[in-house]
């Protein structure tokens, strides 16, 4: 495939392993046994069962009928919101607990933003019966109590990070300083498509099962096994990734992935990485980021904790350069008037990260017969704060 | 010949390196802090440029790194503040720090400035020595400077072997199965570590680094190897000294 990593882990002159060398040893053993594993029958056997049984795949791919006449198009929704935890996080944190089982690790780490991916790796350790510590920063814990909350029900010890801003960067800061004081025992489950190789590939394959599911989908409820549009949010970049994997090669099919602008691209209070990045290295990949002259990572913001990170991965700033997807930068607002619009019309409450993909909608005129898959990354269960402070007018948006 | 080079040969025990982070405590006290290192006979100094997010960084340097760059630090500012710096001072200098900041500078300007202010090597722990080599070495040679790599008790020999023959100077051999920080006294695995890596007959002397913090932990490290390194230890100690040059002489003589 033309679009996946080359063999040293590059995506074009992004991705690869900067790490440092106490991480080395884990990352090699990673790099060599992931594939393996993964292609093995008994991985496959096991993952599949459990997205089946446990996690509830296939996630539907439902015709959203009225929001279709209101934009005069047909609208598919990529139904990842009805998975167990409620987002497309779970399927990566199913896949990495089996490979960290297959390298005999009795201990997983993970960084959290929103929680979700914080979730999504308690719930698969409390299933395995494997201690589990998850990072997040500071900030995060008194923003996102009721995810912290689900972690901890779920025997998960979550420990705030202090340092730097205290947002989702910081978590990961974290993450990798533990992992670097606990080589022996063990594996750190990186929540998206980023972080040093292999988790950028190991991720988006195991997030693949997306756009594997898509195309027999579409070819029995359209008549052929590709859509002509598929939208997707990208905060670190997995569910896109995901979404689009199994279509990378095929140019037929247009790719749109949104970033989070927060209040503007052009202001300062954003997220828009690819928008107004450039590259380097951070959390041991070079990809694109957001930084000052100095080269020190500046803070982003976003009303969605889950696309609110400095950089992106290396595939998608990639994609970005060669231009094989369009990236479109969408504001808080715009995100939460897409989420009251599904909200209403469908009776589906997105989460605000999903929102940002139903954005496009709104941006972008689609063709009468176009047939526009959007994935619904996530429910807005752990969202409903924010949407009730806006409905009671407690922030302005 | 490098500095580097140069104090290796003339000296092969109890070498003693010290780490701090530029712009801490207080913007400008880089320069007198390198001054009182050397009047105390500090062998080796390795200074931190700060960056928002160092993952190898126990709280200490963390700490050291966020109050520097609040202070208004940057790599640039450093350059300017260390300029005269050779008209002093004489042993090696290495700048420490993580890539981002001098990718953004520019690896060629960087390593021409180095070679410029007489900066004799780097230590630039997410900078992979593979990585290194391909695509980074032809220009650090040109200028003359020497990047030192890592080993960790982790690393196992055959890798050993292989940066040692990549390595220029010395190699940094990072004490413990984690990040920067003070610590008390080695612990069994530390020991046979440092016992192996004696025992494979390394081409280039080490240095042990990372939870060396007071006398004790100095000299025994010394055992197993060339000389040690303190960083997190002596940033806490200026963190607290009331005055600067005192605070440093207080903790060197303390050391030796
Ligand atoms: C529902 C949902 N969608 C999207 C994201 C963004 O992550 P990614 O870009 O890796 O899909 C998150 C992250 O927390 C999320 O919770």
């Amino acid at each position: 495939m033309k679009y996946t990593v080359d063999k040293k882990g590059f995506y074009g002159e992004f991705g690869g392993s900067f790490i440092p060398e106490a991480m080395y040893p884990n990352i090699e053993e990673l790099r060599m046994n992931y594939l393996d594993i993964m292609n093995s029958t008994d991985f496959k056997k096991e993952f599949k069962q459990l997205l089946k049984d446990y996690v509830g795949r296939p996630s539907p791919l439902y015709f959203a009928k009225r929001l279709s006449e209101m934009h005069d198009t047909k609208i598919y929704l990529k139904r990842e919101d009805l998975n167990h935890t409620g987002s497309h996080k779970i399927n990566n944190t199913v896949g990495q607990i089996l490979i960290a089982k297959k390298l005999g690790k009795t201990r997983i780490i993970a960084e959290t933003g929103a929680g979700q991916h914080g979730v999504a790796t308690a719930t698969v350790c409390a299933l395995m019966g494997i201690k589990c510590v998850v990072y997040m920063g500071a900030l995060d814990v008194s923003r996102q109590a009721p995810n912290v909350l689900r972690m901890k029900m779920l025997g998960t010890e979550v420990i705030p990070v202090e340092s730097g801003n205290k947002t989702l960067k910081d978590a990961t800061n974290g993450a990798m300083r533990d992992w670097i004081n606990n080589p022996w025992d063990t594996h750190y489950i990186v929540g998206s498509v980023i972080g040093p190789h292999p988790y950028p590939d190991m991720v988006a394959r195991l997030q693949s099962i997306i756009s594997e599911e898509m195309k027999w989908q579409l070819k029995k409820q359209v008549g052929r096994d590709y859509p002509d549009y598929i939208l997707a949010c990208v905060g670190g970049g997995s569910n896109a990734a995901g979404a689009f994997y199994h279509y990378l090669d095929d140019e037929k099919v247009k790719l749109i992935a949104t970033e989070a602008a927060g209040l503007g691209a052009d202001t300062p209070e954003t997220a828009a990485t690819l928008a107004i990045g450039s590259p380097g290295v951070l959390h041991s990949c070079r990809t694109m980021l957001m930084q000052n002259e100095d080269g020190q990572i500046t803070e982003p913001y976003s009303i969605s904790a889950g696309l609110d990170y400095p950089g992106i991965g290396p595939m998608h700033s990639w994609l970005h350069k060669i231009g094989r997807t369009e990236y479109l930068c969408i504001t808080d607002k715009e995100a939460v008037d897409a989420a009251f619009t599904l909200t209403q019309t469908e009776g589906i409450i997105p989460a605000l990260e999903s929102a940002h993909a139903l954005a496009v909608l709104n941006k972008k005129k689609f063709g009468k017969d176009d047939v526009v898959v959007i994935n619904l990354s996530g429910r807005g269960d752990k969202d409903m704060h924010t949407y009730i402070d806006i409905m009671q007018k407690k922030i302005n948006i | 010949m490098n500095r580097i080079e140069q104090l290796f040969k003339t000296k092969k025990n109890n070498i003693l390196s010290i780490y701090f982070t530029a712009g801490h405590p207080t913007l400008d006290s880089t320069v007198e802090i390198i001054k009182t290192l050397v009047e105390e006979g500090t062998d080796l100094i390795e200074i931190g440029i700060p960056f928002s997010d160092p993952i190898a960084d126990g709280p200490v340097i963390q700490k050291s790194s966020q109050t520097s760059l609040e202070n208004g630090m940057s790599l640039k500012l450093l350059f300017e503040h260390i300029k005269d710096i050779r008209k002093d001072v004489n042993i090696p200098l290495i700048l420490m720090g993580y890539l981002n900041p001098v990718l953004q500078y520019g690896i060629e300007t960087f390593c021409k400035k180095c070679n410029d202010v007489g900066i004799d090597g780097t230590i630039l722990p997410d900078l992979p020595f593979d990585i290194y080599q391909e695509e980074y070495e032809s220009i650090f040679d040109k200028h003359n400077i020497y990047n030192i790599f890592l080993i960790t008790p982790q690393t196992n020999d055959e890798r050993i072997r292989k940066i040692d023959n990549a390595s220029k100077g010395f190699i940094y051999m990072v004490a413990a199965s984690a990040t920067t920080g003070i610590r008390q006294g080695f612990e069994e695995y530390q020991q046979d570590y440092f016992i192996r890596i004696e025992k494979l007959g390394l081409k280039h002397p080490r240095l042990i680094g990372f939870g060396i913090s007071s006398r004790e932990t100095f000299q025994h490290a010394c055992k197993y190897a060339n000389g040690a390194i303190i960083g997190s230890a002596f940033v806490s100690a200026l963190e607290e000294a009331s005055d600067l040059k005192k605070g440093v002489q207080g903790f060197i003589r303390n050391i030796q």
